[in-house]
């Protein structure tokens, strides 16, 4: 028999039970749709965790205590304001150490409220991070010696809490202690759906008082070169273990930080896939289903065939190019539903969403192959059906 | 003496049926000559059916030598006996057999699909075969629109279309009513008297039995008697 002829006695076939054939491959679209999108959904988040990576300057050191590792639980600090110095020391240059400590608090303005992340930092971190001004001054050293309650704010709160009024020289409250409002900062946007501009900065100092502790969260360190960066990580650490006897610190760089979120998000991605194939396992397991119903329901078919000169391979052919049908059709519905819903994803929600060339491919080399592993067993029981047993079946 | 279309040799035939040994056919010896027109009777159960398949190449003896066209059926592989049903033997089932969903054209082009035929070619031969059972103005029309009769003309048709040299007919007239059935019977003899096919009827009725030159009678696996043995 010629393949084409097969071909058109396959599609006939599906044709006739449409119904059937649909739901069938519903399975098959849903599973391969689930890829498509999970698949999409965390090649866009890696890919933003990317280009965050090449947009840092790679020379910025964050220290903090405990192990740096995916996994560790986070550790209790014991890193100190003193601490500064000895850092400033290691480094050469004072100015290039910037403290912080964070805490979610309340801010209030009147009866207008926003909840928001408060940062108490130093006068160093717009010489070590890029966090330009849009208006105003940010805290200076004596605002820092002195404790002084102002505060410079991220642009959501300002919406929020100020709305139209210009909030320079005015008073807000963090949670219930006044503050006056010195600067207001450039807006960033978001990452990962996580508003960078619902942030407050206020002096270390005032902050410590504020949240009733004497510590600090972490240290970060803009090295003076790119190359001095390996060399300053081991130092950093190595002068804190000699201060802190018997404590764990990490020195690590953003990129390294990014590099790990890149590693947890591809892990995620897997898992994701992982669950996604399963569905599509499932769907296979429906197309091998319906196939044995098929075969069983055309016995009597097969047996004509047959005694008309049909060789075993002939009939294997017709139910294997069917159940492939199946599979391939479906894989197709299901990669143009998963390309459109990961579109859809990446236009209207905060998700990203990357639909990286290789994944349809291989949803749609998966699900062929699915309808040839689940094809093969029931087609072959068709095959080798006995012609005079398969023409008396009623 | 003409040659032999087929010829069986004590030929036997057990099935094993729940864990139960049948003997359908025990040694039969049975020669079919080309052109001849023959009738199997016998009760239920004798065997005739075992016998028809046999000489179908749908299954292979248990015992004794079959010989189709002189070649030796047993030592023959699955795909050279779908080879030979493909070219030398055309099948008529009591129940017609067509595909409910395909036109009266594509039903008997069905045996020259297996043959590696291109689609015009199949329709162009289909379309003379069902001319020949006086089908002709019937070619697009499914076996659900057509009447009893008519459908198992389709099946002659598709029995032709291969040009057999054997042409198996197991109670073709069994789902007919008596004029049908008689149309059909016409066919098969004007086939074997004018093409010279080999025709071989199972049935039941001795009406449809008298029309063959040949009645061979089965009774318990065993042929009883042979009208006109040419062995």
């Amino acid at each position: 028999m010629r393949s084409t002829e097969a071909f058109r006695v396959a599609l006939d076939a599906l044709r006739a039970n449409g119904l059937r054939s649909l739901l069938t491959m519903l399975g098959v679209i849903i599973g391969v749709a689930a890829v498509v999108i999970l698949v999409a959904i965390g090649s866009g988040a890696k890919q933003e965790v990317e280009q965050q990576v090449e947009g840092l300057g790679s020379n910025i050191i964050i220290v903090v205590p405990g192990k740096f590792e995916f996994g560790s639980a986070p550790s209790v600090s014991r890193l100190t304001l003193d601490d500064v110095d000895l850092l400033a020391r290691v480094l050469g240059d004072r100015d290039r150490v910037a403290v912080s400590i964070a805490s979610g608090e309340t801010v209030r303005v009147g009866s207008r409220e926003s909840f928001v992340t408060v940062n108490g930092v130093n006068e160093s971190v717009p010489n070590v991070f890029n966090r330009p001004l849009a208006r105003g001054d940010y805290i200076t050293d004596t605002d820092v010696d002195t404790r002084r309650r102002v505060a410079v704010l991220g642009s959501t709160v300002v919406r929020n809490v100020f709305g139209d009024v210009d909030p320079l020289g005015r008073q807000v409250a963090i949670a219930g202690v006044r503050f006056r409002v010195i600067g207001v900062f450039s807006e960033v946007g978001s990452t990962f759906g996580v508003d960078r501009d619902a942030e407050v900065h206020i002096p270390v100092t005032a902050a410590q008082r504020l949240f009733g502790v004497d510590r600090i969260d972490a240290l970060a360190v803009k090295a003076p070169t790119t190359d001095s960066v390996e060399d300053l990580q081991v130092e950093l650490v190595a002068a804190l273990q000699e201060k802190y006897d018997g404590e764990e610190f990490s020195a690590v760089t953003q990129t390294q930080i990014l590099g790990t979120i890149g590693r947890i998000l591809s892990l995620l991605t897997l898992v994701l896939a992982a669950i996604a194939a399963i569905s599509l396992l499932v769907g296979g397991v429906g197309v091998s289903n319906i196939m044995l119903v098929s075969v069983r329901e055309r016995t009597r078919e097969i047996g004509l065939r047959k005694a008309l000169g049909a060789r075993q391979r002939d009939i294997l052919l017709q139910f294997l190019i069917e159940a492939v049908l199946l599979c391939v059709v479906g894989g197709l519905i299901g990669i143009g539903l998963g390309v459109g819903t990961a579109l859809l994803v990446d236009a209207v929600s905060p998700l990203p969403a990357v639909i990286a060339w290789w994944s349809p491919a291989l949803a749609f080399a998966v699900s062929a192959a699915v309808g040839i592993f689940f094809g093969v067993a029931p087609a072959r029981r068709a095959g080798r059906l006995d012609p005079v047993v398969a023409l008396r079946t009623e | 003496m003409s040659a032999a279309a087929v010829e069986a040799v004590d030929v036997s035939r057990s099935y094993q049926l729940d864990g139960v040994a049948v003997d359908a056919l025990r040694g039969v010896s049975l020669r079919i000559d080309t052109g001849e027109y023959a009738a199997i009777v016998g009760p239920s159960g004798s065997g005739k059916s075992t016998l028809m398949h046999l000489l179908g190449c749908l299954d292979r003896p248990t015992s004794g030598t079959l010989g189709i066209g002189g070649r030796d059926v047993a030592a023959m592989s699955d795909v050279e006996l779908a080879a030979l049903r493909n070219s030398t033997i055309g099948f008529v089932f009591q129940s017609f057999q067509l595909l409910t969903r395909t036109s009266a054209l594509d039903n008997v082009s069905l045996p020259l699909v297996y043959r590696g035929l291109r689609r015009a070619q199949r329709r162009a031969r289909a379309a003379d075969a069902l001319d020949a059972v006086g089908l002709g103005h019937r070619l697009n029309h499914r076996p659900g629109q057509l009447s009893g009769g008519e459908q198992q003309r389709v099946a002659i048709a598709r029995a032709l279309v291969g040009e057999p040299a054997l042409l198996l007919a197991d109670e073709p007239t069994g789902n007919l009513d008596t004029r049908s059935g008689a149309d059909v019977m016409a066919i098969l003899g004007r086939l074997n008297e004018q093409r010279g096919v080999a025709v071989v009827v199972v049935t039941h009725d001795p009406d449809v039995a008298a029309l063959a030159g040949r009645r061979i009678g089965m009774r318990d696996g065993l042929v009883e008697s042979d009208s006109g043995a040419t062995a």
